[in-house]
């Protein structure tokens, strides 16, 4: 039969959970790094028992972390994160110059075909590759230096290229977002960027509809369609049929249109999943009550699943990279909280439980269908 | 020889169990200790110095012989009793915590 093996990044460690199709019995396995925020683990499509983990702490700085062998054992690889060229500055929070520093990977997107490929998106924003199973780190500087770059000031959690999409039907096209920069798409393979953000709105930039300035919290493709994006804007849930080229708001009936996470359906495009979020202020759900909103119209018309997650006094949050699809016939939805929950729901979200309750501050969920 | 202290962080990510001691050839610095123990340990490369700056990272001291040697040149000699293994040479990390 097969199985599941859910990654799991929080403040103090990394955790490896792991079940058969029927995902009602959990094996457990970590704290891996125990101590080291752990802000993603994601494995190769092309090769599952390849893992690459982004592991840093403030006093030890960045490391990368590999396994080959499903998460059992771990290897520490290249670590040298280094600016192509003198990088310049972007804008500071006041507004100022800001000389571009690294400070840590956010997320970790494994090539679709290669599984020693592996991209980087980094703060202070910028994307870097390695082709060598991440041993060595090369910039892509066409994405920094396309023009806007200096123009793009960090959000509250930095400057940081949180996202990156794979376009598993046109060779050379990706997505890439930064806040508070916004989205981003190549067609080149990343030579040439091109800003993706006409049709966001938003009120803390002096010019709402700016170019660039939009702080993008999170987007979603599934592979069948891949003209088709969703994105949790900072405020806003937003989508596009065009590859980013337009967007057009799918808020809908939602409680609240802010949030951090959002995914696709694994097997149906046009469901989608968020988790509204009351405000920026405050991150967590409104009235206590933690729901996952589910669009099975590819936005606009949205349900609450309820079922199983608490609905009093919950005051966690969902953060952008903490929800995950699995791939089998009855599509699995899990996510991860900052109070140290990670829910699994084996039926499209119909039903939700706790596969474990009590882990650090859940950073980032990914989910691996195994044969 | 030259004894170096981790801090526990690191002493997990070399995989060593106490203190590391070092074979340094020529003046014993604190850049010959740093590249020594690079060498010895690569896993260790930027963790305790930027990797394209060389510059100590901002959370982490260097003690030995109860001064502090953080603001020291890293060509500078160690105190005499840290080059001749008498004394360590303490890499701290910053206190987190209230």
């Amino acid at each position: 039969m097969s199985g599941v093996r859910v990654l799991v990044g929080t403040r103090k460690g990394g955790f490896v959970l792991s079940a058969d199709g029927k995902r009602e019995r959990w094996e457990v396995s970590g704290p891996h790094f125990a101590g080291w925020e752990i802000y993603h683990m994601k494995g190769s499509p092309a090769d599952p028992n390849r893992l690459y983990a982004s592991q840093s702490t403030g006093w030890f700085g960045q490391l990368i972390q590999r396994s080959d062998d499903g998460g059992k054992s771990w290897e520490p690889v290249g670590n040298k994160f280094a600016y192509d060229g003198v990088p310049g500055t972007h804008k500071w929070y006041d507004g100022t110059p800001h000389p571009w520093e690294f400070k840590r990977v956010w997320h970790m997107e494994p090539s679709l075909t290669d599984p020693d490929t592996v991209y980087a998106g980094v703060e202070d924003a910028a994307l870097f590759r390695s082709t060598d199973g991440a041993k060595t780190w090369h910039e892509l500087p066409g994405l920094r230096e396309h023009g806007t770059g200096s123009s793009w000031q960090p959000g509250a959690g930095g400057l940081c290229l949180h996202t990156i999409i794979l376009d598993p039907q046109h060779p050379g096209r990706m997505y890439i977002a930064i806040s508070a920069a916004g989205a981003f798409r190549t067609d080149d393979g990343a030579k040439t960027w091109k800003p993706i953000n006409h049709g966001l709105h938003s009120q803390h930039i002096p010019d709402p509809d700016a170019e660039v300035g939009h702080c993008v919290h999170h987007i979603a493709m599934h592979g069948a369609r891949p003209e088709v994006l969703y994105m949790q804007k900072h405020w806003d849930v937003m989508r596009s049929d065009n590859a980013g080229d337009s967007w057009q708001e799918v808020s809908g009936n939602l409680p609240t249109d802010f949030g951090f996470a959002i995914d696709v359906h694994a097997h149906e495009p046009e469901t989608i999943y968020v988790v509204p979020i009351k405000s920026d202020s405050e991150h967590f759900p409104p009235d206590g009550k933690l729901r996952v909103y589910r669009s099975r119209t590819g936005g606009n018309e949205w349900e609450a699943l309820t079922k199983g997650l608490p609905q009093r006094d919950c005051y966690v949050n969902v953060l952008r990279d903490a929800m995950a699809m699995d791939a089998l016939d009855s599509c699995g939805v899990y996510f991860g909280t900052t109070g140290g929950q990670v829910y699994a729901s084996p039926d499209a979200g119909e039903n939700w439980a706790p596969i474990v309750r009590d882990l650090p501050a859940v950073l980032s969920v990914e989910v691996q269908t195994l044969p | 020889m030259i004894l170096v202290v981790l801090p526990a962080h690191l002493r997990t990510l070399a995989q060593v169990n106490g203190d590391v001691q070092l074979e340094i050839h020529g003046h014993a610095t604190q850049r010959a200790v740093l590249d020594a123990l690079e060498s010895l340990y690569p896993m260790l490369r930027g963790t305790i110095r930027d990797q394209v700056t060389l510059e100590r990272r901002p959370f982490l001291r260097f003690f030995a012989c109860e001064e502090d040697l953080s603001f020291a040149s890293p060509d500078a000699p160690l105190p005499d009793a840290a080059a001749s293994g008498k004394e360590p040479f303490f890499i701290i990390g910053a206190i987190a915590g209230g």
